[in-house]
């Protein structure tokens, strides 16, 4: 039997790296769908709302662990195989799509109509007003919980664990059942996603309070 | 040449009827003056001039542009036609020069530099030259004002529209923004302006128009109009207005 030593401590440590991957991934998937979404929901066209909010409600009314069954199985239906990574890549895509598009979506209304109103009177086009008046504000309000949302995904990634993805919960529970020894094992995991989160959860609150002080200024 | 021609604006909000057939021309370098108790209709007659509220009838032709729906053609009426509202809706992440800098850029196409002599031209139009990189929240009530209108002449205007530009302000601050007006004024700016300042109004207006239940109820030249109402609904507005 093997005990908990160095070895084992990095091989934790080097499943960060898929742990980071799959949080980068969806993050950047989940956020450019995630714009969309809220440029769809604030767009004057009813059918855009009625699909986005039903996406929207679906999506948010879903656990992730079975969103991330359904990304894993659904495809050997048709007879596909598909990588783990692959189906935590969608299913975390898909849930954070939703919530950041959620938050984007409130951040654009909440920047007063009367901004709207005077770049359209200066002849500003719809992209340009978006582009320098509305988003710079938009952004500065939605960025404390746009990265308070990322310290729930890096999180989120545990779970693809499940489908036997090799992240550090997963790398955890593997060392955890070699050694026998599940409390360094997971102390260990613990330390990592405490590491990793603990940043990001300051900027998170720094973002806050400089949001809170400075008003809309750059 | 007419700067401004509207006829028989009507305009509703669901049921309610606003605009009953208002018909209006304003000449080059000519400053009007609309009042008129809220609701009488006078600021969503100004904010139909450029289109940010769209008519249900009637016709607009403003510096040579018709009134239209299409949004490029709307954006081209909008280049010659200055709006300034009473929330002064400054960009508040942008600096005063920048505010003033970015319609000319973005949509005359100019270069920075330009843009910036000429933002900078306009700060010192408006008594506010040395304060070209301070944000709006930085500044007074009355300097936001004539910021934007600075803003506002910064796209050379062929017609500058006045919102109640001083009904948020502190009578201390509302002098320094009707000064900027009347120096407008001078320099031969033609001028639609809604106003609760009846002494301005008499004083800077070739012509006052008073609004009465979504119709032009009286008008004249500002000197008649305010010494002579022939209407008792003026006669009585004007006694209330005055006190």
């Amino acid at each position: 039997m093997r005990t908990f030593g160095s070895p084992e401590f990095l091989f934790i440590v080097y499943a960060l790296r898929w742990t980071l991957t799959l949080t980068v991934i969806a993050f950047i998937g989940g956020g450019i769908m995630g714009i969309v979404l809220a440029l769809l929901r604030i767009a004057r066209s009813r059918v855009l709302r009625a699909v986005t909010t039903f996406y929207m409600q679906v999506i948010q009314g879903l656990p992730l662990l079975v969103l991330l069954f359904l990304c894993y199985y659904a495809p050997s239906l048709v007879g596909l195989e598909i990588a783990a990574l692959t189906a935590a890549a969608v299913a975390l895509t898909i849930n954070s799509s939703a919530f950041l598009g959620a938050i984007w979506e409130s951040a654009l209304r909440a920047i007063p109509k009367a901004q709207w109103e005077s770049a359209d009177a200066l002849a500003l086009t719809p992209y340009k007003t978006l582009r320098f008046v509305i988003a710079p504000q938009a952004i500065r309000l939605a960025l404390p919980s746009t990265v308070g949302f990322l310290v729930q995904i890096i999180k989120q990634t545990s779970l693809a664990s499940i489908i036997g993805f090799i992240e550090i919960t997963r790398a955890g529970q593997l060392v955890s059942n070699a050694t026998f020894e599940p409390l360094k094992a997971f102390l260990s995991v613990a330390a990592l996603y405490f590491a990793v989160c603990f940043p990001l959860t300051q900027l998170s609150l720094w973002l806050e309070r400089r949001t809170a002080r400075g008003g809309a200024r750059t | 040449m007419s700067v401004v021609v509207a006829k028989n604006i009507h305009k509703s909000f669901g049921a309610l009827q606003v605009l009953k057939g208002v018909s209006l021309t304003v000449e080059g370098g000519e400053v009007v003056a609309l009042i008129g108790r809220s609701g009488s209709g006078k600021s969503t007659f100004l904010r139909c001039l450029n289109g940010l509220e769209t008519i249900d009838a009637g016709e607009i032709e403003v510096a040579g542009h018709r009134m239209s729906s299409k949004p490029a053609e709307l954006r081209k009426l909008r280049r010659d036609v200055g709006i300034v509202f009473q929330s002064y809706n400054l960009f508040p992440h942008l600096t005063a020069g920048e505010n003033i800098m970015l319609a000319p850029v973005q949509v005359k196409g100019l270069s920075r530099k330009a843009a910036r002599d000429e933002a900078q031209r306009c700060l010192s139009l408006v008594g506010l030259g040395d304060r070209f990189d301070a944000y709006p929240d930085m500044l007074s009530g009355g300097q936001q004002q004539r910021v934007a209108i600075a803003r506002s002449l910064a796209m050379q205007p062929q017609v500058l529209l006045f919102d109640e530009v001083t009904s948020a302000l502190d009578p201390e601050l509302t002098g320094e923004v009707l000064a900027v007006i009347e120096s407008l004024a001078r320099d031969g700016m033609t001028m639609l302006l809604v106003t609760h300042e009846m002494g301005f109004a008499r004083r800077v207006a070739n012509r006052t128009i008073f609004m009465k239940d979504g119709v032009i109820h009286e008008e004249g030249p500002s000197a008649e109009f305010f010494s002579a109402p022939k209407t008792p609904e003026l006669q009585a507005f004007l006694r209330s207005e005055v006190g």
